[in-house]
């Protein structure tokens, strides 16, 4: 086992073990388990940003376990893996300390942080999956870890809730295996590569591989909240904040747009896909599914479920850049925004749990002048709100910046005209609450305030938001910088020929 | 030592030890679990020990008092039989071991304890008479030998079915004697048919002898009906549920795990290795079709089930399904032994479904119910069981790097390669279907109850917990021993067909 191999392994154990560890402690001994977490978890960002490092330069970074002829584990440090994976690990860091704060004095500690030390090892497997086997096992695994985080609960709404994320979840992991299986019986067994398959499957089995494409695209696009495999997303926000962070901005939606991205660009390859002609339908789902959460992120009064449906148009943006594989700036666009869109998704969800931990708001009609009770979180809030519209100079502006960019190289006017409308939904979905809070009057009392020391809430609640809403800001105004989510995303643009 | 690892009669071991032990453990009522355990612990050696001889040397016969067929009776090891084996004999230990814990703490029940203490003192001879017979059928290298060693499971397994004493398990259990004997009996008059024609009866010799004769089809068709009987596929299924779901629970393991496998490793070997030139395509399909409803009519029962045991006996039934699914498809599996698919998933369900009865059985022991709406807030008093019931649910759900998702990925390739599609679709409907039946039941375990609702019970021992986690593990991880699983497997599957291979130099 050489050095490369150990590194990719120790990325995996450093939240496996600590996982394992925290399911054999006891409930009380919440010291330890946070001291854990935390160690975990910033060896793990360690470790990424050696690995990031490694990839830049150009190291290889393999582990192959064979099962039987043609199936094989495979993990593989490439650049894309590790935008993903450093996203995952950084934010899994901050949601970490936010949980603690969150949770601080309920039930069932231990076993939520065992699942979610899981959930995120599960994460990073996806990312640094090397071949569809690998992937659809971490996929797996990964609505396996995530279950009982959504039903953490226990109550009748949230195994509701559970039980269609599972038959979702499930149903998609069916139609992936059936898919990877096809696939691999018509073009045999092949790693994730920049080339994809051969073009000449393409003239004997065009239909099939089609099909083909449709089928892994709906097996991550449950995931992912395409339009209308979106369902179990909203029902999930029953879960404590912390998981809904998890969920929206870490690992699951993630792993379904990381699925989209993976298959379009290592699986199919840009020029078979233009070649099978099936980026057009893609391009389709992509555009119904942004503003349809749009219109209806509109009609939510509930703060998180607004959210909800605010990510599953935003994660859609990814899948828009995606179909246009043949521009590089496009291309840029969506994969910059699967970092952008977690920053600043997780930042509103802190922000909402924040408010309904704090002073029991749920609603955003509660929300008049709350800004003058929690001017920081609210400040937090607005910086994510204003990304997610796209204003300049946020995270949220670069990567609409690039699409708009990428679609008029393309020639394409509608693709302008879907990001200007969903802009402007954004922004009357958003706008309002901004205003109800900086500007509103508080009407009554707080439907269930707490007292919390010095600040308006704990301490661990209030520097994770705080912490990504400067990233939201810094990571766009530095954009161009040598060290950015940006730069990075050229960089992996390079290694494809688009 | 070298020397006596060397030696081909080793092999008689795991047929002789057991039964001795099972009479010890008759005359020695107090030492049976020590006698098991060694016994278990043996037995677990001499297979690996076996596995060591096949890798090393090939298939090796061994005939019984140097008699040589046709008139000796003959054992024989091939990779099939001892990885057969092997699962025998690992689920083997971890079922004394449970078995132990379970009666333990039956027996420390101040008011019943008495009748458990008989139970126990039946239980462990007939455990080990069972093992005996199921060690003899894999081993067997001889038609009628294995009728003897059928029977000597037949009837062990019923009795044990019968232990529980109330009166529906003793209705489940006379079923199930009848339904096994008549088994028996269909068999030995197949055997009789072939004798008939072909006048010996040692596999080995009969290899390629089997040619299409009326009394050949007879004889298949015979054994068939009979091994079709005692595996419980549909619809000839009707006797497992009550008859697994009513025994105690360290024997409702014993008979799903271990007891129909017997008779199903049969079916295979003679379908695919003695009858296989005979066997056509559409009889393949048929078996294929009963094995999809079985499948699907096994699932929706299970989601249907409103006791633990019952749900995780139908389970069984759809889980046997997917052996059969196999049939239509083992000849075009590409790359892969015959055997492949059918072992991982015998090898899954015999790890996963022991996991899930023993945690079943903690649940029933805990609770002293297994109704599926009462179970809320298992989760909190038994940790380790219910991460075992999850484990052994993923498992069995085919998902990886479970066994069966190896199974499953190969029947897929198979049926796709071979543009039969609608087998593509019941594996993945059957898996769809697990998934509903295992988390419908962990959904209740995960409740969090009302704190009155919640008694003080005595804890289970280690014994009852553990063995079930690690069995659940192993068929959780069983993909990542896959490819020293298909090297056992190619190992002298195809050496029957060399007739006197003359024993070892």
């Amino acid at each position: 086992m050489n050095s490369g191999q150990l590194l990719l392994l120790s990325i995996l154990l450093s939240s496996f073990i600590p996982g394992i560890i925290i399911f054999c402690l006891p409930e009380e001994n919440h010291r330890l388990r946070t001291l854990l977490n935390l160690c975990g978890s910033i060896v793990k960002i360690s470790l990424i940003l050696v690995m990031n490092v490694g990839i830049y330069y150009g190291h290889v970074f393999e582990i192959r376990i064979p099962l039987i002829p043609g199936v094989e584990l495979l993990l593989n440090g490439d650049p894309l893996s590790a935008l993903f994976a450093t996203l995952s690990s950084v934010l899994w860091l901050l949601t970490t300390i936010y949980a603690v704060g969150y949770l601080e004095g309920s039930p069932n500690r231990s076993h939520f942080f065992g699942y979610f030390s899981l959930c995120v090892t599960v994460t990073i497997g996806i990312a640094l999956a090397g071949n569809l086997v690998t992937f659809l096992l971490f996929y797996e695994m990964l609505t396996l870890t995530t279950y009982p985080l959504v039903i953490h609960r226990g109550t009748e709404k949230s195994l509701r809730a559970g039980r269609n994320y599972l038959i979702y979840a499930f149903g998609g992991g069916a139609v992936f295996l059936v898919a990877v299986v096809w696939l691999q019986t018509i073009v045999g067994p092949m790693d994730f590569s920049a080339a994809g398959f051969s073009p000449s499957y393409i003239d004997s089995h065009g239909p099939v591989l089609s099909l083909i494409f449709c089928l892994l695209i709906i097996g991550v696009g449950v995931k992912a909240a395409l339009v209308p495999l979106h369902g179990w997303l909203p029902q999930a926000m029953v879960a404590p904040a912390p998981v809904s962070a998890l969920l929206h901005a870490v690992a699951v939606v993630k792993a379904g747009a990381f699925g989209i991205i993976r298959i379009v660009l290592d699986v199919f390859g840009a020029q078979n896909l233009l070649l099978l002609g099936v980026l057009p339908l893609l391009a389709g789902v992509a555009t119904v599914t942004i503003l349809y959460g749009s219109v209806r992120a509109l009609q939510q009064d509930d703060l998180k479920k607004r959210l909800a449906y605010s990510t599953i148009s935003q994660v859609s943006y990814i899948a828009l850049g995606m179909s246009m594989v043949d521009q590089p700036l496009a291309v840029i666009g969506g994969l910059v925004h699967l970092v952008h869109q977690g920053l600043m998704k997780i930042t509103l969800f802190f922000c909402a749990g924040n408010l309904a931990e704090t002073l029991g708001i749920h609603r955003i009609s509660e929300m008049r002048g709350v800004a003058r009770r929690m001017p920081l979180t609210m400040a937090a809030f607005s910086i994510a709100a204003l990304g997610m519209i796209g204003i300049p100079p946020t995270v949220g502006f670069i990567s609409k910046w690039y699409l708009g960019l990428g679609g008029l190289a393309a020639g394409n006017w509608w693709l302008l005209l879907v990001l200007v409308v969903s802009s402007l939904l954004n922004a009357w979905y958003f706008l309002p609450i901004l205003i109800k809070a900086w500007f509103g009057k508080q009407q009554g009392e707080w439907p269930a305030e707490i007292a919390i020391g010095r600040f308006e809430t704990r301490l661990m609640l209030l520097v994770p938001p705080l912490v990504t809403a400067v990233i939201v800001l810094v990571a766009g105004l530095v954009a161009n910088a040598q060290i950015s989510p940006l730069a990075w995303v050229r960089f992996i643009v390079q290694g494809y020929t688009l | 030592m070298i020397f006596l690892a060397d030696s081909p009669s080793w092999m008689i071991t795991p047929v002789i030890l057991p039964l001795i032990a099972g009479l010890l453990c008759f005359l020695f009522s107090r030492r049976t679990f020590v006698i098991a355990l060694i016994t278990a612990l043996i037995n677990l050696f001499v297979a690996c020990l076996l596995i060591y001889q096949l890798l090393v040397f090939g298939t090796i016969r061994y005939y019984i008092g140097g008699w040589r067929p046709p008139i000796g009776i003959s054992l024989r090891t091939d990779g099939p039989a001892l990885l057969m084996l092997l699962m025998t004999a690992v689920t083997g230990l971890a079922i004394t071991l449970y078995a132990r814990g379970y009666f333990s703490y039956r027996i420390a029940d101040p008011v019943r304890g008495s009748r458990h203490q008989h139970q126990q003192r039946y239980f462990w001879p007939l455990w080990m008479l069972l093992l005996a017979g199921l060690n003899g059928l894999f081993l067997s290298g001889d038609i009628f030998n294995l009728y003897v060693t059928l029977e000597l499971i037949g009837i062990s397994a019923a009795s044990l079915a019968a232990l529980s004493g109330k009166p529906a398990s003793q209705r489940a259990s006379f079923r199930y004697l009848l339904i096994s004997l008549l088994g028996s009996l269909t068999y030995l008059l197949g055997i009789v048919f072939f004798y008939r024609t072909c006048g010996v009866l040692d596999l080995g010799v009969l290899q390629n002898t089997a040619i299409n004769e009326p009394g050949i089809r007879a004889a298949l068709a015979l054994l068939t009906v009979g091994l079709l009987l005692k595996t419980a596929l549909v619809p000839l299924h009707f006797w497992l549920p009550p008859a697994h779901a009513n025994a105690l629970a360290p024997v409702s393991v014993i008979l799903s795990a271990l007891v129909v496998k017997g008779s199903f490793y049969l079916l295979f070997r003679f379908w695919f290795e003695l009858f296989a030139p005979i066997v056509t395509t559409s009889a393949l399909n048929f078996m294929g079709t009963l094995g999809a409803i079985a499948i699907l009519w096994g699932g929706i029962q299970a989601i249907r089930q409103q006791r633990l045991k019952l749900m995780v006996a139908y389970s069984t039934v759809s889980q046997l399904g997917y052996l059969f699914i196999a049939f239509p498809l083992s000849r075009t599996l590409t790359g892969v032994p015959v055997w492949s698919a059918v072992i991982f998933i015998a090898l899954t369900h015999a790890c996963a479904k022991s996991a899930m009865f023993m945690a079943a059985g903690n649940v029933y022991l805990h609770l002293g119910h297994d109704r599926i709406r009462n179970l809320d807030g298992v989760r909190a008093s038994l940790p380790i069981t219910v991460f075992a019931y999850g484990i052994a649910g993923v498992s069995l759900m085919g998902l990886p790097p479970s066994g069966a998702f190896i199974a499953k990925w190969m029947l897929l390739t198979s049926s796709i390669d071979s543009s039969q599609w609608w087998w593509a679709l019941v594996i993945m409907a059957g898996s769809l279907l697990a998934m509903v039946y295992v988390f419908r039941v962990m959904s209740h375990f995960f409740v969090i109850p009302k704190r009155e609702s919640l008694k003080e019970t005595t804890p289970l021992s280690p014994l009852l917990e553990w063995p079930a986690l690690i069995l659940a593990l192993i068929a959780l991880f069983l993909s990542l021993l896959a490819p020293w699983l298909l090297h056992i497997l190619s190992q002298g599957s195809t050496g029957l067909a060399q007739l006197f291979p003359g024993g070892l130099p």
